[in-house]
């Protein structure tokens, strides 16, 4: 039996009715039709599935859609700057080569944005603490690490802070 | 030759765009008007007599379309799932396979029914109700125990659980061990691992039943593969049947040979007349993607005392699991590079295939050159402290250095230069230092470890003549198919399939180069056997660049060879006397006057050709390697164990590793640090565990299945040396699979030296901290 479910997406209000057993991912993905945020297990051990809720990193295998009502959601999608351009974490990844298959690299974007809204200056300890949520097969995480210490650096030296650039709506 | 440009620059890879703002196009964000959902039901037992299966609750379900069995699937469906001859052509026993159990289930996970339902959910829901009565039977699960005459068979009208039994001979063994001054024996484990791509398996499929046409998407490492054997089990033409790979979430092995869902989803999508897609979940995927490594080697080296290697002596014993994976005997090519870097006078290796009651195991990463890699590295260090020698002056003392060098089986290694890389790897280590260091640490009580590992690989597979041969009938060569259109873009189709090597940045820097067009007016188009040439044998063994890109390299010259011929006429110059540079042909002498790429393509298509020429400008090549390619390297690893919890840390990576020509150093070394990590993965952590006596799967989750985290994979210090091929005209070799292959042993070897002054001269993976606590309360008096 669908249950109303009220939210905002990337900055924009949504009205829908949904199973109450629908994960937060499947709505994002199959009646919103967001299919960036994507499905890598089903223990919430990949993060894959990483999105923002109110800011805050939640791996979205992990919520169903109904506990997001009236709550701010972003996705990868929603990560570059409205105008068009890219994040400077996805800047980053892209010159770090921080990804190869990319599977994986939107729930990176969206761990690592939380980590440099909270830590604007990580180490590299920090950076392997805020991202341990989230597996990678391909890059073996070196240049993942040295693309979240560039974005930060860039992301300091006054590129759009990531703090504003994702919590939209 | 004209300046290069493109070849070895560091591009920014073209793909990412897509790929970091979420528009990526993986098998699952693909749907079609009128989808419906297929759901697996799978044998819980490792091996049981199937009674009856009942489908009517499943079938009345809500949303349920329909349950299909191997009753349903024998009218769409034919034959066997296929067995290549790989490096086992002789075998023993080979169980036929249908994709779905009909009476006999062999491994957990096997599939025995399918459900097919509106939404995914449904399906699922589903699957819990098909009634299946099971008479359980005894399982093997033990590789060693099932040779045993009389053990429990996998099959159990099988003969036995042998599938192979083949010894490889390289020289007079007998001879060389007579001659040995000292002797080291070891047995040298090969856990199983899983792949663990982090996009799983997926498929969709459509028939039309009006043209009888068949469409199928699917996450693989090689389409056209997949569109041969299933036309053939369809009974359709391969003409008929479209397979399409998309974006591919990494593969490593575990998306090459077809799987029973590349059948199931078809034959459904042609049964019920809709679109099916089928998506696998993680517990789905390490239970019934196949698994990689699982062997176990009894080696033993025999030497003189000044460290000269004279023998080697090995037998792979090699977990099959319950059905030969299709290329499963590839990875008996462990015996025949068990040499590896080294000089000896015989090598004899004996390869044992084994049938257990447990998943399939064909290639992962490296397949069969970790492996060998491996072994080799270990007994090279187990003889080196034996003799009490500098494991670096062992090596050194017994390095093939004449080239091209033929080893003990006859295979040519094209190009080398070992003491290259062991040099530099020792000297961005400061092996002299960390020697230091590691006594200073011995000293305290501290237990650290230096561990090298020089390794070298065969890969590029082609040739044609060998690999017909060993897959069946198709030769491993490669085609490409290089269009330029009249407004002087290019259109680029390949036969492998990338997924995640970048394939779309580096083959379109080696066009741009021989024909000096911008890289943003080349398209690379890979993964749609409705387009480009024939056939294309995918990407694994890497072999893209070495025989794939060398494909498109060479259709590249022939269009630019045409286009001189035209801008010759448009010219009215000989065309041995046009110079082409920078995209552009110029009369020589007078290099005002001249033509560029893109006025010539035009003109292709024009009305002024020269007499007997066709019009269009475009040109299939297929490229067949003279040889393999050889890529080499040498690795240092300096660990730390704690003598308390048994956890080792890795301190130091220096890895320097030799492809040849490099096309873009920035994925090259990409490629590197994720081999590492898989190595490093394999050597600490990962290990697929089923329950000895139930044939039960215990890391059946990513919770159990350790990949490592960023929290485990240090930075690596990477260099590299060029030694370039002789084989191919670029001069490349591979480096998909060198991490993996380098690794493991430099980190065990460097497990093993920090253990060593507790008298433990060999460690297992992986080298969990659980599995060192042991050795080292057992050591400790």
């Amino acid at each position: 039996m669908p249950h109303p479910l009220t939210l905002t997406v990337n900055g924009t209000g949504r009205e829908d009715a949904v199973e109450p057993r629908l994960l937060l991912v499947h709505y994002l993905r199959e009646v919103c039709g967001l299919t960036g945020t994507h499905v890598g297990c089903d223990t919430s051990q990949c993060g894959a599935c990483t999105v923002l809720v109110d800011g805050a990193p939640v791996k979205s295998c992990t919520m169903f859609a109904l506990q997001a009502e009236g709550c701010r959601i972003t996705t990868v999608e929603g990560l570059a700057p409205a105008g068009g351009g890219l994040h400077p974490l996805q800047t980053a990844f892209w010159e770090q080569h921080g990804l190869q298959c990319g599977f994986c690299t939107p729930g990176f974007l969206m761990a690592a944005t939380a980590l440099l809204a909270e830590n604007p200056d990580p180490t590299d300890e920090e950076i392997g603490r805020g991202l341990e949520g989230n597996l990678c097969r391909c890059t073996g995480y070196v240049n993942i690490r040295r693309a979240v210490r560039a974005a930060a650096a860039a992301m300091r030296a006054g590129a759009e802070p990531a703090a504003t650039a994702v919590v939209g709506g | 030759m004209a300046v290069s440009q493109m070849i070895g620059a560091r591009i920014q890879r073209r793909e990412d765009p897509r790929l970091i703002t979420g528009h990526g196009r993986f098998i699952e964000d693909r749907t079609l008007p009128g989808m419906v959902h297929l759901a697996v039901v799978r044998s819980p037992h490792p091996h049981a007599r199937i009674v009856s299966i009942d489908t009517a609750a499943a079938g009345a379900a809500p949303g349920v379309l329909a349950v299909l069995t191997a009753k349903e699937f024998h009218t769409v469906l034919s034959g066997t799932m296929p067995v290549a001859p790989a490096f086992a052509p002789d075998k023993k026993y080979v169980p036929p396979r249908f994709p779905i159990a009909e009476q006999e289930v062999c491994f957990q996970g096997e599939p025995v029914a399918v459900v097919v339902a509106s939404e995914r959910a449904l399906a699922a829901d589903a699957v819990d109700l098909v009634h299946v009565e099971y008479e359980p039977l005894p399982a093997i699960v033990d590789p060693e125990a099932a040779m045993h005459p009389g053990s429990v068979k996998a099959h159990t009208d099988g003969p036995d659980n042998i599938g192979w039994d083949t010894t490889f001979a390289g020289g007079d063994i007998e001879a060389a061990f007579a001659k040995a001054e000292v002797r080291v024996k070891e047995r040298i484990l090969q856990q199983r691992l899983a792949p663990t791509s982090m996009e799983t398996r997926g498929v969709l499929a459509q028939y039309s039943p009006f043209d009888e046409r068949l469409t199928i998407w699917l996450g693989s490492q090689n389409p056209h593969f997949i569109r041969f054997f299933v036309s053939m089990s369809m009974g359709m033409p391969e003409s008929a049947v479209r397979v399409v790979a998309e974006d591919v979430g990494g593969g490593f092995g575990g998306k090459i040979s077809p799987y029973p869902e590349d059948y199931l989803v078809p034959a459904a999508a042609k049964l019920l007349g809709r679109p099916v897609r089928w998506i696998e979940t993680r517990t789905e995927s390490i239970q019934t993607t196949t698994h990689g490594r699982g062997q176990v080697f009894e080696a033993e080296v025999a030497a003189r005392r000044d460290g000269t290697l004279l023998g080697l002596r090995l037998t792979q014993v090699l977990d099959l699991g319950a059905y030969h994976g299709t290329f499963g005997a590839f990875q008996a090519c462990a015996g025949l590079m068990a040499g590896g870097v080294y000089r000896w006078e015989a090598v004899e290796a004996r390869s044992v295939g084994v049938l257990t009651n447990k998943v399939p195991t064909d290639p992962y990463r490296g397949a069969g050159r970790p492996e060998a890699t491996h072994v080799c590295e270990r007994m090279v260090d187990r003889l080196a402290q034996e003799l009490g020698m500098d494991p670096a002056e062992l090596r050194r003392r017994n390095f093939a250095r004449e080239f091209p060098f033929t080893n003990n089986f006859g295979l040519v290694y094209d190009s080398g230069n070992y003491d290259g890389t062991l040099d530099r790897a020792l000297e961005l280590a400061d092996y002299p230092a960390l020697r230091e260091r590691q006594a200073e640490a011995r000293r305290a009580g501290r237990l650290v470890g230096i561990g090298i590992s020089t390794w070298v690989e065969i890969c590029g597979f082609g040739p044609a003549a060998p690999t017909a041969g060993a897959t069946g009938g198709i030769a491993l060569v490669e085609s490409a198919q290089v269009r330029v259109l009249p407004t002087g873009s290019a259109s680029v189709f390949v036969g492998t399939q990338a997924q995640g090597q970048g394939h779309d940045t580096t083959f379109a820097q080696i066009v741009a180069d021989t024909l000096g067009m911008p890289l943003e007016t080349i398209e690379l188009r890979h993964g749609d056997t409705a387009e480009g040439t024939g056939f294309g044998c995918g990407t694994y063994g890497s072999r893209s660049l070495s025989v794939g890109g060398m494909a498109v390299q060479q259709a590249a010259v022939k269009v630019r060879e045409k286009a001189r011929q035209l801008a010759a006429h448009l010219l009215e110059a000989d065309p041995d006397d046009l110079v082409f540079e920078q995209g552009r042909f110029a009369v020589q002498g007078s290099p005002a006057t001249g033509k560029s790429i893109q006025e010539v393509a035009l003109a292709a298509y024009g009305g002024s050709l020269p007499s007997g020429m066709e019009h269009g400008l475009e040109a299939v090549s297929y490229f067949d390697p003279s040889n393999w390619v050889w890529p080499f390297g040498a690795h240092v690893c300096l660990v730390e164990v704690d003598p308390e919890t048994g956890a080792v840390r890795i301190e130091q990576y220096v890895g320097v590793d030799d492809c040849g020509t490099v096309i873009n150093p920035m994925i090259v070394e990409g490629q590197v640090q994720g081999g590492v990590a898989q190595a490093i993965a394999q050597a600490l952590y990962e290990e697929v565990v089923y329950d000895g006596e139930s044939g039960q799967l215990l890391t059946g989750t990513l919770l159990d299945y350790l990949v490592p985290t960023m929290n485990e994979i240090p930075d690596m210090t990477l260099d590299r040396t060029v030694t370039p091929s002789p084989v191919n005209p670029l001069g490349v070799k591979g480096i998909g699979e060198a991490g993996t292959i380098a690794a493991t042993p430099a980190v065990i070897n460097a497990v093993c030296d920090a253990l060593s002054p507790l008298g433990i001269h060999h460690v297992d993976m992986p080298a969990s901290p659980d599995r060192l606590w042991r050795l080292m309360q057992e050591a400790r008096p």
